[in-house]
Parts: C-alpha cells; sequence; structure tokens
C-alpha cells in the first residue's frame, strides 16, 4: 500500500512541480508571483479539449497548438499588461496577474459555461502497464511521470545549455548590466512568460484528466505549485521541483493516514514551519539586504 | 491655499480648515438623514461598503503603510464573525460581543504575525494564505460552529430606537464605520503610524534609528486583524447566516483588489476603493440589464460565446478594470482624486 501511495504522490508531486517550475521562472525574472499562471494552463487546456474533440485533431498536433496557443499568451500577458505599467512595484504587477486571472476566468466562464467535461487523452485510467507486489502503475501515471521529467530535462538544457538561457540568466542578476551588455531585456522578459506558460500549460493538460475540465479547476493546484515553490526557495530551480514531489508526498501520505479533509492544511502548515526556521525556503541562500 | 505645516499640532488636527469641517459635517449629515428617503435595498448596499472600509482600512495598514502582505484576511473576517455569532448565542450584549471579536481576531493577527517577522514577498504571501485557508477548514469541521452547514445569526436588540431593523442597524454600521476612519487617521499621526511608515520605507533604517521591529511588525498585524475582526462581526449580524465557504481565498484576493484600486496608504483611498469595488461588483452581476449594451452582449454571446455563461462577464470586465486602473493610475483611485484637484486648483497653468 505504501509503494502505491508513494506512486500516486509522485504523480501529483511532479503536476506540482511543474507549476512551481513555471512560477519560479517567471519569478526569477521579475520579483513577480503570477498569479494567472493558472488560469493561463486553464484556457490552454481548453484549447486542447477544443482541438482533440471539435477538430478532431491527434493528441500530439493537438499538444503542438496547445504549446503555441500557451506560449503567445505568456507573451501577451507580458507585452500588452506586464510592460506598460507605469509604477512597476511587486504588488501593482501582482493585482495586474490577479486581474489578468480574472479577465481568463471570466473569458472560459462565457464561452464555455461552468459545466465539467471530460477530456480524452490517449493514456487510460485503467490500463496497467507495470504491477508488482508494492504498487502497480497505470497508463495515464506513467506518461504524466515521463512527460514531466521530459519537460523538466528541456527545461533545464535550454537555461544552461543555450544562448537564450544565458541571457535569461543575465536578466535576472542584472537587468541593466545585461541591457548594457546588448541583450534586449524587454524581448528575453516576454520569452520568459511565454516559457513558462508553456510548462504550465503542459501540467494543465496533465491535471485535467485526474480532476475535470472545468473554469476554476486550477485554483488548487495553482495554490499547491505557488506553495511548494516556495517550499522549494523561489529562485532555485532544482529546489521548486524537489519542493513540489515534497508536497505531494506529504500531503497524499496525511490525507491517506490520518485525515483527509486537513491534508490541504497540514501541507501548509508545515511550509509556514519550514519558513520559520528557513526563511527562503529549503534550497535557496537567504540572503539579507544592506541599507 | 496654504499647504507649509508650521507646528505639529496642525498636523495633529482632523480638518485642515473650516471649508473641509464644511463639508465633512455635511456629509455626515446627509449619511444620517439617508435611511428616511432611500428603499431598504440601498441601505444594504451601503452596510456592504462600510463593512469592506472596515476591513481596507485595515489591510491598509499592514499592507500601504507598513509594506507587508496578507492573502488570509478572510481568515480574520470569519474569526470575527464567529466570535460574535457565538456570544451573540449566549447572551452577551452586542457591544460586548463586538469589542470581544475585535480582540479575540488582533490576538490571532498577532500569532500570525510571529512567523512572519522574518518573511517578505511570496514567502509571506503562502504564510497568510496557509493562514487563511486552515481557519476556514478548521470551523468547517466544529460541530459547534455548524460545521460546513454555517449557522443563523441571532438578530440583536435594537429595538430601544424606535427605528425600523434594517435602519437601526444602518446607524450602527455607519457610526462604527465614521468611529474606524477617525481611529485610523489619528492613529497614523501617532508615534506608531510613524513607525509604521517608516518600516515600509525601509526596515533596517528603522531599526538603526531605534524603532523595534518585532513590536511594531506586531502592532500592524494586531491591528490589521483588530479591524477585520470589527468588520467580521458587523457583517455576520448585516448577512444574518454565516458559513465557511463565504470567507474563501476569492474574498481574501478581493480585498487586496480593493485597497490597490483606491490607492495604497491612503484612507480615502481605501474608502473610495471599497465603495466603488462593493458597487462595480453588485452592477456588473446583472450586466445584461443594461438597456442597450445588454442586448448587444447577448447577440455577441450567441453568435461567438454561449448564453449560459453571460454572467461570467463580470469577472471579466473587473479584472479589465482592475488592470486599466494599474497600468494608467498606478496611485488608485485617490490618485486620480490628487491629480483631478491639483489640476483645478493651478487652472489654468
Amino acid at each position: 500500500m505504501l509503494g502505491q501511495l508513494i506512486v500516486s504522490s509522485l504523480v501529483v508531486g511532479s503536476i506540482y512541480a511543474l507549476l512551481a517550475l513555471a512560477m519560479s521562472i517567471t519569478y526569477k525574472a521579475s520579483e513577480v508571483p503570477n498569479f494567472s499562471q493558472g488560469e493561463m494552463a486553464m484556457i490552454s487546456t481548453y484549447m486542447t479539449f477544443v482541438m482533440l474533440s471539435s477538430f478532431g485533431l491527434p493528441f500530439y498536433s493537438a499538444m503542438l497548438i496547445t504549446i503555441a496557443f500557451a506560449f503567445l499568451l505568456g507573451l501577451l500577458l507580458e507585452f500588452l499588461f506586464l510592460r506598460r505599467a507605469k509604477m512597476p512595484t511587486p504588488l501593482n504587477l501582482i493585482v495586474i496577474t490577479i486581474g489578468f486571472q480574472l479577465m481568463l476566468y471570466g473569458l472560459a466562464g462565457w464561452k464555455w459555461g461552468s459545466e465539467q467535461r471530460q477530456i480524452n487523452l490517449p493514456f487510460s485510467e485503467s490500463k496497467v502497464i507495470y504491477q508488482n507486489d508494492f504498487f502497480a502503475l497505470t497508463e495515464l501515471n506513467l506518461a504524466t511521470l515521463a512527460i514531466a521529467i521530459v519537460v523538466l530535462i528541456v527545461i533545464y538544457l535550454l537555461i544552461q545549455r543555450t544562448k537564450l538561457g544565458l541571457a535569461m540568466k543575465a536578466c535576472q542578476q542584472n537587468i541593466n548590466a545585461s541591457k548594457m551588455n546588448g541583450i534586449s531585456a524587454n524581448r528575453i522578459m516576454a520569452i520568459t512568460f511565454g516559457i513558462s506558460s508553456v510548462v504550465g500549460a503542459i501540467a494543465g493538460v496533465l491535471v485535467a484528466p485526474i480532476l475535470t475540465l472545468d473554469p476554476s479547476m486550477m485554483w488548487d493546484p495553482l495554490l499547491k505549485g505557488f506553495a511548494a515553490a516556495v517550499l522549494g526557495g523561489m529562485k532555485s530551480l532544482h529546489g521548486v521541483v524537489i519542493g513540489g514531489l515534497l508536497l505531494g508526498i506529504v500531503e497524499n501520505l496525511f490525507g491517506f493516514y490520518i485525515s483527509i479533509e486537513f491534508k490541504s492544511v497540514v501541507a501548509f502548515a508545515i511550509i509556514v514551519l519550514v519558513l520559520y526556521f528557513k526563511p527562503s525556503g529549503l534550497f535557496d541562500k537567504h540572503y539579507l539586504r544592506k541599507v | 491655499m496654504r499647504n507649509l505645516k508650521t507646528d505639529y499640532f496642525e498636523d495633529l488636527q482632523l480638518f485642515k480648515d473650516g471649508l473641509q469641517l464644511f463639508w465633512s459635517v455635511v456629509f455626515l449629515l446627509l449619511l444620517f438623514v439617508l435611511p428616511f428617503f432611500v428603499k431598504t435595498y440601498y441601505l444594504t448596499i451601503i452596510n456592504l461598503m462600510a463593512v469592506n472600509v472596515i476591513v481596507a482600512l485595515g489591510l491598509n495598514l499592514l499592507v500601504g503603510n507598513t509594506g507587508q502582505i496578507s492573502l488570509g484576511h478572510a481568515g480574520f473576517v470569519a474569526i470575527g464573525a464567529y466570535t460574535t455569532v457565538l456570544l451573540l448565542k449566549a447572551g452577551v450584549p452586542f457591544i460586548f460581543a463586538l469589542m470581544a471579536s475585535g480582540a479575540v481576531t488582533a490576538l490571532f493577527g498577532i500569532l500570525l504575525g510571529i512567523p512572519s517577522l522574518k518573511l517578505e514577498g511570496p514567502y509571506l504571501a503562502i504564510a497568510t494564505l496557509a493562514f487563511g485557508l486552515a481557519v476556514t477548514t478548521v470551523i468547517g469541521r466544529m460541530d459547534f460552529l455548524g460545521g460546513r452547514m454555517g449557522m443563523n445569526v441571532p438578530k440583536i436588540g435594537l429595538g430601544w430606537t424606535g427605528l425600523k431593523y434594517d435602519q437601526s442597524l444602518y446607524y450602527l454600521i455607519v457610526i462604527i464605520t465614521v468611529l474606524c476612519i477617525i481611529a485610523t487617521r489619528n492613529l497614523l499621526k501617532s508615534r506608531i503610524g510613524r513607525a509604521f511608515q517608516a518600516i515600509r520605507d525601509s526596515d533596517i533604517a528603522a531599526s538603526a534609528i531605534g524603532i523595534h521591529l518585532t513590536k511594531y511588525k506586531l502592532y500592524s498585524f494586531g491591528i490589521s486583524a483588530l479591524f477585520a475582526g470589527i468588520a467580521g462581526s458587523l457583517w455576520a449580524l448585516y448577512l444574518g447566516f454565516i458559513n465557511p465557504t463565504l470567507f474563501n481565498f476569492i474574498l481574501s484576493i478581493n480585498f487586496l483588489v480593493i485597497i490597490v484600486l483606491g490607492g495604497l496608504g491612503s484612507i480615502t483611498g481605501s474608502v473610495m476603493g471599497a465603495i466603488v469595488l462593493t458597487y462595480l461588483n453588485l452592477q456588473l452581476e446583472d450586466v445584461v440589464d443594461i438597456p442597450v449594451l445588454g442586448d448587444l452582449l447577448l447577440r455577441f454571446s450567441e453568435t461567438f460565446m454561449t448564453t449560459t455563461g453571460v454572467s461570467n462577464v463580470s469577472w471579466f470586465l473587473t479584472g479589465f478594470i482592475l488592470i486599466l486602473i494599474v497600468l494608467f493610475e498606478p496611485l488608485g483611485l485617490y490618485g486620480l482624486w490628487l491629480r483631478t484637484k491639483i489640476y483645478w486648483k493651478r487652472w489654468p497653468f
């Protein structure tokens, strides 16, 4: 039983990890926790849904279109709203993302209503692929884990091995110095939001078969993803991934052995406790500001 | 008009000059005679606005003046509301129940403040969010608090005023709101208020000139929670029925939106933000009923969207207005008001 529990925790945890990664990428670049991340993922998931059921496209081309759409959505948020802010203090930018979130939520409710829909991915929830004495792995579980791992590796390679990643890191460290070295900081920022939106959208598509597809489906996963990012340390990329997996495990074990109703609360309580001892999360260095 | 202040007591004065005093008195008189001229429905709207004003005042002290952030204020409102209802059921007079809810909530505010002292930015946001979530979950689990089903709020004895219940409730809420506004204003002019602002501008510099950071941050959390508790107490009376899902995360976000919309760190801003956003939320709920636009909207929905989901337009518009305000007037409605005033004062220059 414990083995099965850990497998399902890792599946949920890997989704949290993707959302946490998405939040972390934009937080590092702009110091803004993007509250519209969840709704952006939700709209992108509806895009997959429309492509699959209305247009009858095969899954992989639907996924490609979704990724392109999510990228554009991220660019749009940065280009239309965040860049235009007159006084870009963190709180003002947070409120812009909340506004964008409300807009997307309203739009989705307007277009698709609040009824719950089923999204048909080509991975079945009941077909068991691998089984031993300790756990069974269904097709959906395996696909979720595999996709999450692939996305994590791609993002890692993108940031560590490409010119774009180098420019992103430069902008995160010192935006003025990178401008002086000929990096177009605005463009890099927009691309950063685009990439983060794509990561979020993939998480959204993976969440949809576990929950059901409706405009408020990302509320809970997003809060968990945000909390996971904070647990690992918002600015450390490997930290947020470990934070996501940890959160999934803690939450599921507590939910199974003690109380299912309090599982979210306890997850958050543990995070607050961790923050009390390590104010910048588990894996991030805590810098003391000087005058 | 003089803008310079020559001594300290001038800064403490509630009214800058006779003109301001005159308009304030006129406004208060207007509020006083209002119940005899308008329908009960409008009184309930004003009550809701007033309750939001109180929460906004408290939250603005914390966010706008001290520079901390809170995503869990709905939790404080919930604690205030439930304390009041419990005490009212036990037969305690309302005025004591109100004070007790304020005190209990302030205590919870200080408790939340302790782990939050070291945190800032998103870390503080998550800690406060966790608090808000925990409060509603725990309340939903307690049977003597009505659990998920919620409970009815007993009507309080306001018969001695000789007015209808709605009218006397209106007077109660409005009087407490005005008192809260004056209290906040005086607090900000005191040593404590100036310490808050020093912490917001630079906490390290503030501690270097002898401001006890721990003490004043806890004060800020406590006082902010106190206001939320009072508001929760009044909100329970106004609604007549409470359950845990009323105090969800969206409510906390709504409070944050109110103060950013109104203007951070300004009392006028809190008041304007609460009034405008409450009105907007109520109006946008039946956006289809607007004469010409409503028809156009329906036709548009039929062609491109769905007619069943047309009420969701209100979310879209609220978000859009919010973004526009932050983009074009970062100081909120208060900034807009200030700019208009300065423009006319200097006209034609």
